[in-house]
């Protein structure tokens, strides 16, 4: 029986060590490739002949097209200016649908459901020409806030996790809080939120990680106004065909760096992601 | 009628839930004359900066109509008469262009006064139901709220109006409104022969739709293997993801796992990847003369000048595609199965234990109804997701392999996919709006049976 449960425990191992190795060798290959000297896209061999770190400081070298620090701190900007509207959006609608029963409450439950299913740039080019109705798309400056908008304008569709975080907290403590002679503003903001730290952390992450990804809207709104680039769309522009030949492997270098930040902020506040999603409250 | 109309003066309305029905059958000439004008009521009965607010915004959309609105939705009908034209200038001898209609910017700003119209509707049922409510309280002679008791309502017994406003007006100039205009843009010609400014296009009613579903049309022979392969591709994703990273997390969870954190570790690595820089190191790595392929060739495995063809050939990239989705997805899962997992109730197992189950009937009668109970909704999500998911196909394969029997579209391209080659490149606006609602239709019918079926939906306070 004992060697039998050994053996098992062994085999369980193995089986993780196996999937391991194939989970990490991907990023590995990421790590390598933004470290070859040699430049060029594909090369028949996997290791480079030559290691180096000139990828990522040509990154900082300050380069007319291809202005990574300046992507960054746009980047940066956008999505924390996005990243506050959109948790607001967001909690603010989740509590309303966990606490408050009014008469289009359950309409707009299933109208946000039904939003939900259109493919999402669908509508698209109707955002770019009411951004340029609205004179959003004249300058640099105000694409800029045009894309912090369209980030978080939708925002209060996804309101669905917070709201199944906020149903788990027990009806019990807003009562308690009424009978002290609280408004229902009062029990939002000083009851619900602070018991609501898993799930603020996971809206607030979720919404900064968008800008961070997204290169599609950015494409379309910026279009080729270069400098106002997010990271996103300058990577991706990094690999068309005038350039991939020589930026190739800054293109990997510029992964890892913005890899980074957002590799230790999600395992920082992996413990909220798990929370929010199985509903764990400590009231 | 006129005892109808007395039963309805006699019925007793509660102040807090007034029905713009109740308010039309019950009001006084005050309370009626309110849903023409709005503010009139507050006005009358001496709740002026309220009653101001109401007016100034009905002037503006009065103002709004005569110097715009009006034109635009003249123009939403025609989508536009006046077509671009070259006109010869006598004095400079050259050909000039003169500026047409632009359909398209016809067809948008009619939506949008259509909207700004449901808007002042709403606008006016607030003041016929507010008018409505002073009528009330002044009848029984109890006294009218100050604008300061009004603003006070916002944050006790009105906190969903306050809280709602900025997150629906978002929703609604981001959301709704581009997609009624793409919805709309189904039942015009708006394709790559008609592009505005230089022509106009017009209604054509479901000429879009019959050329869609046409028996042996090219479209129609398109359309179909698409709407199945992505079918098949979101059930495959979606199971594939949540077989096996519920598996992966048993396995990191179970007793005799050592140092579980430096497992999970490894995994949420990926995570923490953003998406595109995987996917498209991804399709370096699976490339032709990519590492896979080198290490087979250095292997002896294939010839020198041999690959597989893990994008190329129609069947194997399928495949591919759906085991790199497994890679990106597989972590997401095993995290969220680790929480669940965690919050299982002690006690279950336990009193599983003391019955004298073995192991594959715990899993079988409490983990896994558990786990399922739970992730239900996020499984639709999930699928609806992999239905609508872009990034993976246009990164990886790009839809290739390409082929010559479909419209556009390559052997993996899904709906989505589909629909950004004839919008972005192909321009046929009017194909890609019908392919939309088409997904929008297919996965409208697969996700309301379902989620309705599920417990979060039926009973969501179960837990309050």
């Amino acid at each position: 029986m004992k060697s039998k449960k050994r053996l098992t425990n062994t085999a369980c191992h193995a089986l993780l060590a196996v999937l391991s190795i194939i989970w990490v060798l991907p990023i590995f290959y990421v790590i390598l490739t933004s470290l070859r000297a040699e430049s060029g896209s594909y090369k028949s061999y996997i290791f480079p002949k030559e290691y180096t770190f000139d990828n990522f400081i040509n990154l900082f070298a300050g380069n007319s097209v291809i202005d990574f620090p300046r992507w960054f701190t746009n980047t940066l900007v956008i999505s924390l200016c996005s990243m506050v509207l959109a948790a607001f959006f967001t909690l603010s609608v989740a509590y309303v649908m966990s606490r408050i029963r009014f008469k289009m409450r359950k309409p707009f439950m299933n109208v946000a459901l039904v939003l939900g299913m259109f493919p999402g740039f669908m509508s698209m080019i109707a955002v770019y020409y009411i951004l340029k109705g609205m004179g959003f798309l004249e300058t640099g400056t105000l694409k800029q806030v045009a894309l912090v908008l369209v980030y978080s304008g939708g925002a209060g569709l996804g309101f669905y996790i917070a709201k199944g975080f906020f149903d788990l907290i027990p009806k019990s403590m807003d009562e308690a809080a009424y009978i002290d002679g609280a408004t229902k503003w009062d029990c939002f903001w000083k009851v619900t939120v602070p018991l609501s730290k898993p799930v603020i952390t996971h809206t607030l992450l979720t919404a900064f990680m968008g800008p961070w990804v997204d290169f599609i809207f950015a494409k379309v709104i910026l279009g080729n106004d270069i400098e106002h680039y997010t990271i996103a769309i300058g990577l991706w522009t990094m690999l068309e065909k005038e350039y991939v030949e020589y930026y190739y492997t800054q293109f990997y270098a510029g992964c890892i760096l913005i890899s980074i930040p957002i590799a230790i902020l999600f395992l920082l506040t992996q413990k909220c992601y798990v929370e929010s999603m199985s509903g764990a409250v400590k009231g | 009628m006129a005892t109808h109309g007395a039963a309805a003066a006699k019925r007793t309305y509660s102040l807090s839930h007034l029905s713009t029905k109740d308010a039309l059958q019950g009001g006084n000439w005050i309370t009626k004359l309110s849903f023409l004008i709005s503010g009139f009521g507050n006005l009358v009965y001496g709740q002026i900066a309220k009653g101001l607010a109401f007016l100034a915004l009905e002037l503006a959309y009065v103002y709004y109509m005569i110097i715009f609105g009006v034109s635009s939705i003249g123009d939403f009908i025609t989508l536009g008469t006046q077509e671009q034209a070259e006109v010869y200038n006598e004095t400079l001898g050259i050909f000039e262009y003169v500026a047409g209609d632009n359909s398209m910017l016809c067809l948008l700003y009619g939506v949008v006064t259509i909207f700004i119209t449901l808007g002042l509707l709403l606008l006016l049922a607030a003041s016929g139901r507010s008018a409505f409510g002073l009528q009330l309280r002044k009848e029984a002679g109890s006294p009218l709220p100050t604008l300061r008791q009004d603003l006070a309502s916002l944050k006790q017994d009105n906190l969903h109006k306050m809280m709602l406003f900025l997150p629906v007006m978002g929703i609604l100039i981001f959301t709704i409104i581009p997609l009624v205009y793409m919805i709309l843009i189904a039942f015009t010609s708006y394709d790559s022969t008609h592009q505005p400014p230089g022509k106009l296009f017009d209604w054509v009613g479901l000429a879009n739709f019959s050329a869609m579903f046409a028996q042996g049309g090219k479209l129609a022979n398109t359309f179909w293997p698409v709407l199945g392969w992505t079918l098949t591709w979101a059930v495959c994703a979606t199971l594939s993801c949540f077989i096996l990273g519920v598996i992966l997390a048993l396995l990191i969870n179970r007793e005799g796992t050592k140092l579980k954190g430096m497992w999970r570790f490894f995994f949420i690595l990926s995570i923490a990847l953003p998406q595109f820089v995987t996917l498209l190191s991804m399709r370096t790595i699976f490339n032709t003369n990519g590492p896979v392929n080198i290490i087979l060739r250095n292997l002896g495995l294939l010839g020198p000048t041999e690959a597989v063809p893990f994008f190329t050939d129609p069947t194997i990239a399928k495949i591919t595609i759906i085991c790199i989705n497994i890679w990106i997805g597989v972590p997401f899962t095993m995290l969220s199965t680790t929480g669940i997992l965690q919050n299982i109730p002690k006690e279950l197992y336990e009193a599983a234990r003391l019955d004298g189950a073995g192991p594959f009937t715990v899993f079988r009668k409490i983990t896994l109804p558990y786990i399922v109970f739970v992730m239900t909704p996020a499984l639709i999500t999930s699928f609806a997701g992999n239905v609508n998911n872009f990034n993976v196909i246009f990164l990886l394969s790009g839809g290739g392999p390409a082929t010559m029997d479909y419209y556009y579209a390559g052997k993996t391209d899904l709906l989505v996919t589909w629909l950004y080659n004839l919008t972005i490149t192909q321009k046929d606006y009017n194909l890609g709006a019908v392919i939309g609602i088409m997904t929008f239709i297919v996965l409208a019918i697969v996700s309301l049976i379902t989620y309705r079926r599920t417990s979060a939906y039926k009973d969501e306070g179960a837990f309050q």
